[in-house]
């Protein structure tokens, strides 16, 4: 049997009945990767050794009898901007090269305690900022339905790994798509929890009102349990919320009669690709024979949300990013003739074009002067966005959206038009700008066989209504049991 | 043309919390480089601070102390700037919602009482040391210091001499050590200041262009840059130049200071809300039990010296200017010693030998039972004031018992009346000249007199005795 293809639930189950090891999993995985990595290109670093230990020790456990967690010696992956203590933790940054933490994540502590055999670190686009996986400064992460196109991003190589069964299951960041874009092009769920539901300790800020960590998993099943792993609070995150999180397996229900789903007209307007409309059109015709209840309405404000979350992004990208600066750790250049010439050189040298062009942007909205116009304007247009969610959550329990406007596109398509690539994030920014919960999940695929994924939007801390209704479209569905042939 | 002077200061105290601000590393002065650090003050990526709420406990605890409004919500700022020592790149303050605002401490300055304003207090982190490697023409940096909580009071440009800043100072170093917000120890740069001078015609309404004074370490370094600022601004105005606005460097040693840039050149520091902390949301019963905390504040405490141990209002005013002089008055008195007795001793002997050795006022090296023991000796007569002040020059040395101070260094007052009116005798009879000159009326030959008796003493006569002594002997020829 090929192991790696089955999803997390499938091989926990197995686990717990004893008819496969943790070890034989974690292999099958390793192999996996060994025979596909080199066209996909997921991850930056590979960490077999710790895997195998790991699932060694969750083997241990299970001949002694001793129980297992949900999710427990299920190898996994997790996106490189999220600290591992000992593993090299880069951003996908030149300048964060050879950094190794001596701490890890929140996140990290928690898969660690689990047991989990973490076979590697993930490609992204460099700190978090782009739609492709284009601007990583190791490599270009390959989407697996077709390796001349991105896998999205900036959780790429998150979103590729599990679509490519290089992991069972993986994690990844939000800050405005990041998790749900890719995972819409690579055909797996991808889930941003509301903010401040997971920490953010260990994870390297790109902006830090809007990021967010998630799970990329083969189906909402795994979402759940994942969910169950890394939510909780945590002290050292002043942003974390001290709410007893519940158990979100009990959201896998196939029922959604009487749920009201509202559709946002904007978000099926010019500029989203014509089988991307089609496909979301379908999934409502599937939610509307399965008994829920379907209305159109309008976000006015949501044609806003993308100045505003480009400069806030920004704004934000443009402080946290400024301690890199060649002094205590990273990149430092090698010539330079004074203090300002070695943050100067460092930085140019250290950086990629696109994490300069947002230092840029971000340092300008901030600067004396252009404040108001800019961020202040921007923190302005954010509380309309969060007001405007509101208004329709009283009405409705679930938002529906298509999660990108168009499918995978050709790597290189984008990369001479930033404006271009930032329009990927249309349909999923105000989400971060809101702090909202929202799921993507496979609804449909396009004329050439590309994945198509649709976003389920939730009340702040309501994960459970949007796994639920992913869960009962996946039980009516058959796109997500659909895999790249590689 | 005469000027008037305007001085603002913006002082920035350490806080004397047991932890950092963002993370739970010890709060302490000096330890050996880079040991009172973690990944989150060194600011290394993907970490998070969280409020130390003693932080926000202690700048209340100020405001308070010095007539400030506390605010309802406060909310804190990043200030960015590169540096070496500032590993964030930025540094975490408050910008637009300080903790304190609208305060006032009263200052008094040759008799002239004067109300100062403070326009606010908050709270902010401070940055490390950098370590100038003079053989290897590195530069190091020390992250210890990084993250410890700092509070900036900011006030009115209300002063209008070096004196009255100097008083401020003062005035407010009192509080902060009496409300143990501070410890304010100067020489490890736990109270530091930054000084903004202007001058205009008198009688002029607008403010003249201001500079900023960085680098000043002591009060004394405030008050000389401050006389030395002014007299720069004023020969540039006699001259017919004008102020350029701009931060300048005071350097102690040359006693002169310089630019360190222009308005120019100034620093765009991009304030914005620091994203990764929550607003601090101040209620009412947060403030009442800070209030509950306040001790005996300086003013309260001198009108007391004043009505319970009779000290002068200027007596009173001095030993109460410092928690740790008056202090160990009330622990002198406490052991029954008279508290003018005390207070005299604390203000002239013991406060120069405090300056002479460059302690700070806490580190007194001897207990008050010392001085309270010191101060029988000398009024049961064992010993005289003037030896009293080489025992305390001696608990200054080696501090211990000042009787054993007293036998070892043979200080013990001859009152035996037999054995004085023996050298009295001799004395006067060795000096005829003077004998006849007091009989002749001039009785500053008595004070030739008992200075010789007391020279054969050895200076262990006791002089009332001697005196006494020495007259009855004078009149009896």
């Amino acid at each position: 049997m090929e192991l790696y293809k089955l999803t997390a639930h499938e091989l926990s189950s197995m686990l717990h009945k004893k008819e496969v090891t943790s070890v034989e999993i974690t292999k099958s995985v390793l192999e996996r990767i060994e025979n596909v990595e080199k066209s996909v290109e997921g991850y930056i670093t590979l960490t077999p050794e710790f895997a195998l230990e790991t699932a060694q020790a969750v083997d241990n456990k299970i001949s002694k009898n001793q129980d297992l967690m949900p999710l427990e010696g299920i190898p996994m992956a997790i996106k490189d901007n999220i600290c591992t203590n000992g593993i090299k933790t880069t951003c996908a940054s030149k300048i964060l090269e050879n950094f190794v933490p001596p701490y890890d994540a929140f996140v990290t502590s928690k898969l660690k305690g689990i047991n989990a055999p973490i076979i590697g670190k993930l490609n992204m686009d460099e700190f978090a900022m782009g739609s492709s996986n284009e601007n990583s400064y190791f490599k270009k992460t390959k989407n697996p339905y077709d390796l001349n196109r991105v896998p999205g991003g900036s959780s790429g190589g998150s979103a590729a790994s599990v679509s490519s069964d290089m992991a069972v299951y993986s994690l990844g960041s939000d800050t405005g798509g990041s998790i749900r874009q890719p995972a819409s092009f690579c055909g797996v769920v991808g889930m941003k929890p509301t903010y401040g539901m997971v920490s953010r300790y260990g994870l390297i800020a790109f902006a830090s009102s809007l990021d967010q960590i998630g799970s990329l998993t083969k189906d909402v099943t795994d979402c759940a349990l994942v969910l169950n792993t890394i939510t909780g609070h945590d002290a050292l995150d002043s942003t974390s919320v001290k709410i007893t999180p519940p158990d979100y397996t009990k959201a896998l229900e196939n029922n959604v009669k009487g749920l009201k789903i509202g559709v946002p007209e904007e978000y099926l307007g010019d500029g989203i690709n014509s089988s991307v409309k089609n496909a979301i059109l379908k999934a409502i015709e599937v939610y509307a024979k399965l008994g829920a209840t379907v209305e159109y309405f309008t976000m006015s404000a949501s044609r806003y949300a993308l100045p505003a979350y480009y400069i806030i992004s920004s704004a934000e990208a443009s402080s946290n990013l400024a301690r890199y600066d060649g002094i205590k750790y990273g990149y430092r250049t090698d010539n330079f003739k004074d203090l300002n010439d070695l943050y100067k050189q460092t930085r140019s040298e250290g950086f990629g074009a696109e994490v300069k062009r947002r230092i840029m942007l971000g340092t300008y909205a901030l600067s004396s002067g252009y404040y108001d116009a800019y961020y202040k304007k921007a923190q302005q247009v954010r509380t309309v966005i969060r007001n405007d969610f509101e208004n329709a959550f009283n009405k409705f329990d679930v938002i529906l959206t298509p999660t990108a406007p168009t499918t995978a596109f050709k790597i290189g398509e984008k990369t001479t038009d930033p404006l271009q690539m930032y329009l990927e994030d249309i349909c999923t920014v105000s989400i971060n700008i809101a702090g909202l919960p929202a799921m993507s999940i496979p609804c449909g695929f396009d004329e050439i066989g590309l994945p198509i994924g649709m976003q389920l939007i939730g009340k702040a801390f309501d994960e459970t209504t949007i796994l639920k209704a992913g869960y009962t479209f996946e039980q009516n569905t058959d796109f997500h049991k659909v895999r790249p042939g590689l | 043309m005469n000027y008037e002077t305007v001085i603002g200061l913006e002082v920035h105290a350490e806080l004397s919390t047991a932890s950092k601000i963002y993370c739970g590393c010890p709060n302490e002065f000096g330890g050996e480089t880079n040991t009172h650090c973690c990944p989150i003050c060194t600011g290394m990526p993907g970490v998070l601070p969280v409020l130390n709420k003693k932080v926000v406990d202690y700048a209340i605890k100020a405001g308070l102390a010095t007539n400030c409004e506390i605010t309802k919500i406060g909310k804190q700022d990043r200030k960015n700037y590169f540096y070496p020592d500032l590993p964030k790149a930025y540094q975490t303050s408050q910008f637009d919602l300080p903790i304190c605002k609208n305060g006032h401490v009263d200052i008094e300055v040759n008799g002239v009482k004067k109300t100062i304003g403070i326009t606010r207090i908050h709270i902010e982190e401070d940055a490390g040391k950098l370590l100038h490697d003079a053989s290897g023409g590195n530069t190091l940096v020390d992250y210890n210091r990084c993250g410890v909580p700092l509070i900036e009071i900011v006030s009115e440009p209300d002063m209008r001499s070096p004196e009255e800043a100097r008083e401020f100072l003062e005035t407010l170093k009192s509080i902060l050590e009496y409300t143990g917000v501070s410890d304010c120890k100067m020489q490890e740069g736990s109270l530091r200041c930054d000084v903004n001078v202007s001058i205009r015609p008198v009688g002029q309404k607008e403010f003249g262009t201001r500079t900023e004074m960085k680098n000043v370490n002591s009060f004394r370094a405030a008050f000389r840059a401050i006389e030395y600022e002014v007299k720069r601004q004023t020969i540039e105005l006699e001259m017919g130049n004008l102020i350029t606005q701009e931060t300048r460097r005071w350097d102690d040693e040359k006693s002169a200071s310089y630019s360190m840039r222009s308005k120019e050149e100034a620093h765009d520091y991009r304030y914005f809300p620091e994203p990764d902390l929550v607003t601090i949301a101040i209620d009412d019963a947060w403030v009442a039990a800070v209030k509950e905390t306040l001790p005996e504040l300086p003013n309260a405490r001198k009108e007391r010296y004043i009505k319970e141990f009779n000290l002068s209002e200027y007596d009173a005013s001095q030993i109460t200017s410092s928690i740790h002089l008056a202090n160990f008055l009330e622990n002198c008195v406490a052991l029954g010693a008279n508290a003018k007795s005390v207070n005299n001793w604390i203000l002239s002997d013991i406060s120069r030998l405090v300056n002479e050795k460059n302690l700070e006022q806490s580190e007194i090296p001897f207990t008050p039972e010392q001085l309270a023991k010191l101060i029988k000796l000398i009024e049961d007569g064992t010993i005289s004031n003037t030896a009293g002040k080489k025992v305390v020059e001696e608990l200054f040395e080696n501090p211990r018992d000042p009787e054993i101070i007293v036998k070892e260094k043979g200080l013990v007052q001859i009152s035996d009346e037999g054995a004085l009116l023996k050298i009295v005798t001799e004395i006067i009879e060795n000096n005829p000249q003077s004998v006849a000159d007091y009989k002749a009326g001039k009785d500053k030959a008595i004070g030739f007199l008992v200075g010789q008796t007391m020279r054969a003493t050895k200076g262990q006569g006791n002089p009332q005795l001697l005196n006494k002594l020495v007259k009855e002997e004078l009149d009896k020829r």
